[in-house]
């Protein structure tokens, strides 16, 4: 399977105030191929969440590289990164994201008006993401008039949308109760069987363990990196 | 890059998502732009109609006033109408130049009250020479006019306006019947024929006019008011003006008297009143800057309350020029719409009072007023736009 993205001697430091200097990551090397299912694992503070956006590439490393398909984005602007990401990046947040008033369609239609897809084209697109996770019926539907569980899967939708090369979950199940939890979990797994790459941050190693692969990051290194049963 | 029109779409979903504060919002430029209209209509009314009291009295006219009108300095003093030192034996003189001097006549007016069996209305009383009619343009619609005849005996005849017609004989033919005016008899010969729709509550259509001399014997008066001279053309005025100020010399002294002529005065008078219009329509400009900061002011609490939404937009590929046009539209939209809105209102505004005082909405109040409320949202929408352009996505998806 081809590389998909590739991180190479990858430090993250943080300036606070003048002298104060923090490292969220400490030389990271990790390589995801095409369809794998990684969960990256570890406790608040060990630089995860940094990790996730080096990945996610809304962040650039203060030294080595990260490269997307072989190529290297240390380097370039906020424009290109946003290109980027719209082509390449599915998000899935905690808390979801979506817009409020605004039907699932809409919401899972807005990564296409960055990519300059027409309105029928997105509408086409859209209605076909909501079915593949479920929730066709109810693409009119405003976030407030759906479940937890079902925002979540309109955040799914809206990440597939594009077509991404990866889907990057950011604790997508931290607002859920267990079973809604486990369902997002069952979907991203499912996706993942269809072909999807699927790169799963979370700090619950009962989550993690349903992934094909653990990730585990700690005080900004990568501390074990080993495949599930 | 996205197309344009996709972005005023989504500037205009997420307006119309916040209703209330979008109306809110639009509620300043609405103010501001409907008191611009309104107060610069009420000013150029004002103009309109004093240019066409002026424009009634002919053109190429020469008016002698008593008293020192206007000035060297530019100041504008009224005439000593009053302490007038005008008479008729300087109409004769007048008349008497010939040359580029057509024809001279005069006039006053005072306030007095009309009866006509037990009825009375308080209106304006003039005395005219046959001249000073033509010089007005006044005709009548039935009877006949006041005529040279009539002045020398001092006849107590009377023409009357139309309204009165109206509000003393209830629309009777009023022609050969007696009328009282300040305890004296006079007959009516006439009716004037209806002119122009006045305003500022005069009724231009209820006055009276009498003989000249009969007028003086009434009030006990021996000067006249006004003297009007009509030139042979227009380039023969600037002759006229010398001819009449060297006879009236003859007996005058500078200060008793000014000449001038009809379209100088009203561009003397047209110049204060676009003085009077700017300085009204500025002060309302005021609220429109006003209007503008509230913009500012929505917009800025707009972009921390929607900080997440703006994280989200740029992790999907958002550009920060696309985050940029989209707030900038949006601002733009609330002052474009709330300028529409408020343009309505002031020509509606307009209509309304016109009923009370004549007002007149321009062309360039509008467009003016439209453009600055446009230009508003620009520039009051470019501060809070930059910032949403510039928010990290990390830390904006972050915010709570």
């Amino acid at each position: 399977m081809a590389l998909l993205i590739s991180l190479s001697k990858v430090t993250k430091t943080y300036k606070l105030g003048d002298d104060v200097e923090v490292s969220a990551l400490r030389g990271v090397d990790l390589n995801i191929k095409e369809g794998e299912f990684v969960a990256i694992i570890g406790p608040s503070g060990s630089g995860k969440s940094t990790l996730m956006h080096m990945i996610g590439i809304l962040d650039q490393p203060t030294t080595g590289t990260v490269e997307l398909e072989g190529k290297n984005i240390s380097k370039l602007t906020e424009e290109k990164l946003a290109e980027l990401r719209n082509k390449h990046i599915g998000f899935v947040f905690q808390a979801f994201n979506l817009l409020p008033r605004t039907s699932a369609l809409e919401n899972v239609e807005l990564p296409l008006i960055y990519s300059g897809d027409s309105a029928s084209e997105r509408k086409q697109k859209g209605e076909e993401s909501l079915n593949m996770v479920g929730l066709r019926e109810r693409m009119d539907h405003t976030p407030s008039q759906l479940s937890g569980g079902q925002q979540q899967r309109v955040a799914i939708a809206r990440a597939l949308v594009t077509k991404p090369s990866l889907i990057l979950a950011d604790e997508p199940t931290g607002n859920l109760d267990s079973k809604a939890g486990d369902e997002i979990i069952t979907l991203l797994k499912d996706l993942n069987k269809e072909g999807n790459t699927i790169v799963l941050v979370t700090h619950e190693r009962e989550i993690a363990e349903r992934a094909k692969r653990i990730v585990e990051i700690k005080d900004g290194q990568i501390v074990s990196d080993k495949k599930t049963k | 890059m996205i197309p344009i029109a996709e972005i005023v779409k989504l500037s205009i979903q997420s307006l119309l998502r916040n209703k209330t504060r979008s109306v809110l919002t639009m509620l300043g430029i609405i103010i501001g732009v409907s008191a611009v209209i309104l107060l610069v209509s009420i000013g150029q009314g004002l103009q309109n109609y004093i240019t066409q009291q002026f424009e009634s009295l002919g053109s190429n006219l020469v008016i002698v006033l008593p008293g020192k009108v206007g000035g060297g300095g530019g100041g504008f003093g009224a005439p000593n109408i009053a302490g007038s030192k005008l008479n008729l034996g300087d109409v004769d003189k007048l008349s008497r130049i010939g040359g580029a001097i057509e024809s001279v006549g005069a006039g006053i007016e005072m306030p007095s009250s009309v009866s006509y069996l037990g009825k009375t209305k308080y209106t304006t009383t003039a005395g005219l020479t046959a001249e000073y009619q033509k010089m007005r343009n006044l005709t009548v619609s039935s009877g006949r006019m006041m005529t040279d005849s009539d002045n020398r005996a001092g006849r107590n005849v009377v023409n009357i306006g139309p309204g009165l017609v109206d509000s003393l004989f209830s629309g009777a033919n009023p022609i050969g019947k007696q009328i009282t005016i300040g305890g004296q008899k006079f007959q009516v010969v006439g009716v004037l024929s209806k002119i122009g729709s006045g305003g500022f509550g005069i009724d231009v259509n209820s006055f009276v006019v009498l003989p000249l001399t009969t007028a003086q014997k009434l009030f006990g008066m021996k000067s006249v008011q006004a003297i009007g001279v009509k030139a042979r053309d227009k380039d023969s005025i600037p002759e006229v003006i010398r001819l009449v100020k060297k006879e009236l010399s003859k007996r005058l002294k500078d200060d008793d008297f000014s000449v001038v002529d009809s379209s100088s005065l009203v561009a003397t008078i047209n110049q204060i009143l676009n003085v009077v219009t700017l300085a009204l329509g500025g002060i309302a400009a005021i609220s429109l800057i006003v209007g503008g900061v509230g913009i500012m002011n929505i917009m800025l609490v707009s972009v921390t309350e929607r900080t997440r939404e703006i994280g989200l937009r740029k992790a999907v590929g958002a550009k920060p020029k696309d985050i940029l046009i989209q707030f900038i539209i949006e601002s733009v939209t609330l002052s474009v719409v709330g300028g529409g809105i408020g343009v309505l209102i002031g020509f509606l505004g307009a209509l309304a009072i016109n009923q009370f005082i004549a007002t007149t909405v321009t062309f360039w109040s509008v467009a003016l007023a439209f453009g600055v409320s446009a230009a508003i949202g620009v520039i009051f929408g470019v501060a809070p736009a930059a910032r949403a352009s510039k928010l990290n996505p990390i830390e904006a998806l972050k915010y709570e």
